[in-house]
């Protein structure tokens, strides 16, 4: 293999799992040192800068970091990232001093947002400091998109999404809100340099089978209906109620109804319990709060009785599959399924819709209905008008919509001043020694033993008793130390100076973990079985290094290194040391240009 | 010195031997000693074998004198019996113990100025004897408690760290250990754990005195230019007349060797040693030979490592003294006190 080039940024950001796989590369483990530390203001703006939204996703976030974790493949679960996250925000103080603080020095260019989600503010927080004068239009009546009209409340405070909405308002971006934008062209007519499309994916997907018309008015599409109860037009439910579908919106629906009156609330979807899109935490907090979750019935037909549903027949099914592993859901032939029930409500997806732009705008549609973008540019083939979020590429969750904007906010300054949009900026990243003394470091080494720390929930009794109490109680000081201590600081990085090393053995000795090996260097594959332990999770990058007096090289599987500094502290030569690797994606702006 | 424990985790798929035990079992606590010290791979030597051999770690006793050697058993084996004597006086606490309890595994750590210099009285006699032992000197010809002087087993004209040269003649632990009988003779290199560990694998097998003079550069004071203990010096000098296979023998051979490069040896207990020679005409089975082949490549200034010699059939104290089966503890009354009549037949032996 040839020698690893630690100077390209993807290398040692390959090894901070969280990071990578984090949509908007927040560096997670810096900010979760912070916490232990008790420097929450800090952890917070961190977090703000990369992600806009720490409250919020605190609560809300799909958590793309928690799998990746590297906690989770050496020990049983991973770090709860997205917990720590709403500890920072939780206990932060007042940080208003600490953001961009305003007037900026306009620039003369006007960006027009359409949407007040999560894409769309995160490009007008972008913006706005720059000097781009930026509106936000939203058919709502208060801005948040879907953030406030879709997550119940019981999972995410009002006050919290006022809060970190308000920072971003607060910074001079000016809102237009309660008017549904119904014309592109008419946003563009007002002379609007850029217009930057983040409107969602706004239309909840319907199910039409036979009773649909006959029974529609105890029939609702989910996320209308999470809307109308958000904003208190809706609020009761039947006692009996079936929830049709297995993604998270299904899961809020579930829990919503719950809390509205009713008491025999049933999940059921098409597919077995495992493929359900629903996070596995969220589908555990629906069944804790004694909603049951049926799998493998497909619904076939609503019954109903002189306008009024009376229930939902389900078929049978079960998974078959084929020579090349496809499933297909395969009717069991055993007799349908009628469940009884008040009112259904249907969460089986999300599809986009524009029908507000004009098909002669100059904005190209695919066959799917989704717009023709750039991939990294977000630039539509209008290149005045780019797209984010889920109008982007279809539904996806808030971390890609803030990821979206970030990288849009950059393809319109760039388009703005008149550059290359398709010159995408580098992160910006730094590589620091953590040794202090002989065997100390600038960072907590010792490997905490601790299990993760569950997050203490409100009494189920008093939380199904109101919509708004917030069932989540989030970790206490105490348990967020404890769980930041499980963070293996995996963006301190064992970085090899070959020439230093004598090959005494010393870290392949006492690495608790058996990354390292010295051995003659071969190809990847033939290499990989030659290690002292060879790895389980093949996405991880070897660390090869050579320039060894033996003529050996040095191999280093990354996979599942604790970042303990042990192979530092034995090392009698300082051929290894523990660096800490800051990457920060960068954002539009000066940091941009300068490069 | 490291502050810190080594961690509990380890590799999710870290193998388990026989017992069920992984390889992390058999260690003992985090080494105070230097950083890199060549002590630490013989630690970890030592912890590979015994894994590897799936031994109980309740069976081992691990024995030691005074010196950074001496300090290893606490880095090792952190379920086993131990004993850390007097300076030099391993040999002799090891040869009571086995004599009380013939049952347990000894293992005898020692260094170069506890066996070459105090203990040098000590350490011939339990060899002469015939210990059932494995005896390892941990050699890094200095004495690196003390700040670096040379040691009874550095070469003359070797450079100390200073740039002293050393005039005196040195002690050759391996070429003793031949002369006074030991039934296994081997020496190895810290710095490479592929031959070292199937010596001790094969010397804790051997039923008899096994003893391994191991080269163990001294980080901190004897790794310079101008040392013969040095990591560069012996892997320039590094003479290896064989590598080791240890076949226990519940396993099936089934490698094929070119023939006349290998040589098998049956031990008493079924287990095979399987030869790989890389000096075709070195035979490990002539100690005269032997003695002749290290003196003359020393003279050359190589460091002849591998397996010396072997006597596959030794006989150990036990034999020579007859000495009743069991270990001492597990012998009843009856066998204690074997009655009237028995003490007087004993008694008329002597008159």
């Amino acid at each position: 293999m040839k020698a690893t080039d630690v100077s390209n940024p993807d290398y040692f950001h390959k090894v901070v799992d969280c990071q990578w796989a984090c949509p908007a590369h927040t560096p997670v483990p810096e900010y979760i040192r912070l916490i232990a530390h008790g420097r929450h203001a800090d952890a917070y703006m961190i977090n703000w800068k990369s992600n806009v939204f720490p409250g919020i996703l605190g609560r809300t976030c799909d958590r793309p970091c928690e799998p990746a974790c590297r906690r989770g493949r050496v020990e049983k679960d991973p770090v709860a990232i997205c917990r720590l996250k709403r500890v920072a925000a939780d206990n932060k103080g007042d940080i208003a001093a600490r953001l961009p603080q305003g007037p900026f020095p306009k620039n003369g260019k006007r960006v027009a947002c359409i949407g007040a989600g999560p894409a769309s503010l995160t490009v007008a927080r972008d913006l706005t400091p720059l000097g781009y004068e930026v509106v936000v239009f939203d058919g709502d009546a208060r801005a948040g998109g879907m953030i406030r009209s879709q997550i119940p409340k019981f999972r995410l405070p009002e006050s919290v999404i006022d809060e970190e909405v308000g920072y971003i308002v607060d910074l001079g971006v000016e809102t237009r809100l309660g008017n549904h934008v119904s014309s592109l062209k008419s946003v563009l007519a007002e002379g609007f340099d850029a217009v930057f499309v983040g409107c969602g994916a706004p239309r909840g997907r319907d199910l039409d089978v036979p009773g649909r018309k006959e029974a529609a008015a105890n029939i609702h599409i989910g996320i209308d209906w999470l809307a109308s109860v958000s904003f208190g037009h809706v609020e009761k439910i039947g006692r009996r109620v079936v929830v049709l579908g297995g993604g998270n919106t299904a899961m809020d629906c579930c829990r919503t109804a719950r809390r509205l009156g009713g008491e025999d609330v049933k999940v059921i979807v098409r597919s077995g319990f495992e493929e359900m899109k629903a996070s596995p935490w969220e589908k555990e907090d629906a069944m804790a709060e004694g909603i049951p979750i049926m799998n493998f019935l497909v619904p076939k037909s609503f019954t109903h009785e002189g306008g009024r549903l009376t229930g939902v027949v389900f078929e049978k099914v079960a998974p078959k599959f084929d020579d090349k592993g496809r499933r297909s859901l395969v009717p069991t032939g055993e007799p349908d399924l009628h469940v009884p029930c008040d009112d259904v409500l249907v969460a089986i997806g999300q599809e986009n819709a524009f029908p507000w732009i004009e098909r002669d705008a100059g904005v190209e549609f695919d066959r799917w209905g989704l717009p023709v973008l750039g991939e990294k540019t977000f630039q539509s083939t209008n290149p005045k008008v780019f797209f984010g979020g889920d109008a982007a590429f279809g539904p996806k969750n808030i971390i890609w919509a803030v990821a979206h904007g970030h990288e849009a906010a950059i393809s319109i300054d760039c388009f703005l001043r008149g550059e290359d949009v398709a010159v995408r900026p580098p992160p910006m990243t730094t590589l620091v020694s953590q040794k202090m003394g002989i065997h100390e470091w600038a960072y907590d080494n010792d490997i905490s033993n601790e299990l993760r720390q569950k997050v203490p929930h409100a009494a189920p009794d008093i939380a199904l008793r109101d919509i708004k109490v917030e069932v989540e109680l989030g970790f206490d000081q105490k348990l967020a130390w404890a769980e930041a201590q499980r963070c293996l600081n995996c963006d301190v990085q064992t970085v090899f100076t070959p020439k230093l090393c004598i090959e005494c053995d010393a870290c392949v000795d006492i690495c608790p973990m058996d990354c390292i090996t010295f051995t003659e260097n071969g190809e990847e594959e033939e290499l990989r079985g030659r290690l002292m332990a060879p790895a389980l999770n093949l996405a991880q990058d070897l660390y090869v290094a050579e320039g060894l007096k033996t003529g050996r090289a040095m191999i280093k599987d990354e996979d599942v290194c604790l970042h303990c500094g042990l192979c530092a502290e034995r090392c009698p030569t300082g051929a290894w040391d523990m660096r800490k690797f800051y990457l920060e994606m960068t954002q539009a702006g000066q940091g941009c240009r300068t490069r | 010195m490291t502050y810190i424990a080594k961690p509990k985790l380890h590799h999710p798929s870290l193998p388990t031997n026989r017992l069920g035990y992984t390889r992390r079992d058999y260690e003992g606590s985090v080494s105070t000693l230097c950083a890199g010290c060549g002590h630490d791979s013989i630690s970890a030597a030592i912890i590979q074998s015994c894994f590897e051999l799936s031994l109980p770690p309740h069976r081992i006793a691990k024995l030691s004198g005074i010196g950074c050697s001496s300090k290893t058993p606490t880095y090792f084996l952190g379920n086993s019996h131990g004993f850390n004597s007097v300076h030099g006086r391993m040999p002799s606490v090891l040869t009571g113990a086995n004599l009380a309890n013939r049952d347990l595994i000894y293992m005898g750590v020692s260094g170069d100025g506890d066996s070459a210099s105090i203990g040098l009285g000590q350490f011939a006699h339990s060899i002469r004897r015939g210990v059932n032992m494995v005896y390892i000197v941990m050699n890094n010809g200095v004495y690196g408690l003390t700040k670096g002087q040379f040691s009874a087993t550095a070469d003359k004209g070797s450079k100390s760290k200073r740039g002293v040269v050393n005039s005196d003649e040195p002690i050759d632990l391996v070429g003793m250990a031949l002369q006074l009988g030991a039934t296994f003779v081997a020496r190895s290199f810290s710095g490479d754990k592929q031959q070292l560990v199937p010596l001790i694998k094969a010397a804790i097998l051997h039923k008899g005195a096994a003893f391994i003079d191991c080269i163990s550069p001294c980080v901190a004071f004897n790794n310079h230019a101008g040392s013969t203990k040095s990591f560069d010096y012996v892997r320039e000098h590094n003479e290896a007349l064989n590598r080791l296979d240890v076949i226990p023998e519940r396993q099936t051979i089934e490698v094929d060797y070119e023939p006349g490069s290998i040589e098998e040896v049956v031990q008493h207990d079924g287990s095979v040693l399987r030869l790989n020679k890389l000096a075709p005409e070195y035979d490990p089975h002539d100690r005269i030979a032997a003695l002749t082949h290290l003196q003359e490549r020393h003279a050359e200034g190589e460091v002849v490592t591998g397996l010396l010699y072997l006597d596959p059939t030794p006989r150990d104290l036990h034999d020579h003294l007859a000495t009743v089966e069991k270990p001492l503890n597990a012998l009843d009354e009856a066998e204690l006190c074997p009655g009237q009549e028995i003490l007087q037949r004993f008694n008329a032996q002597h008159r």
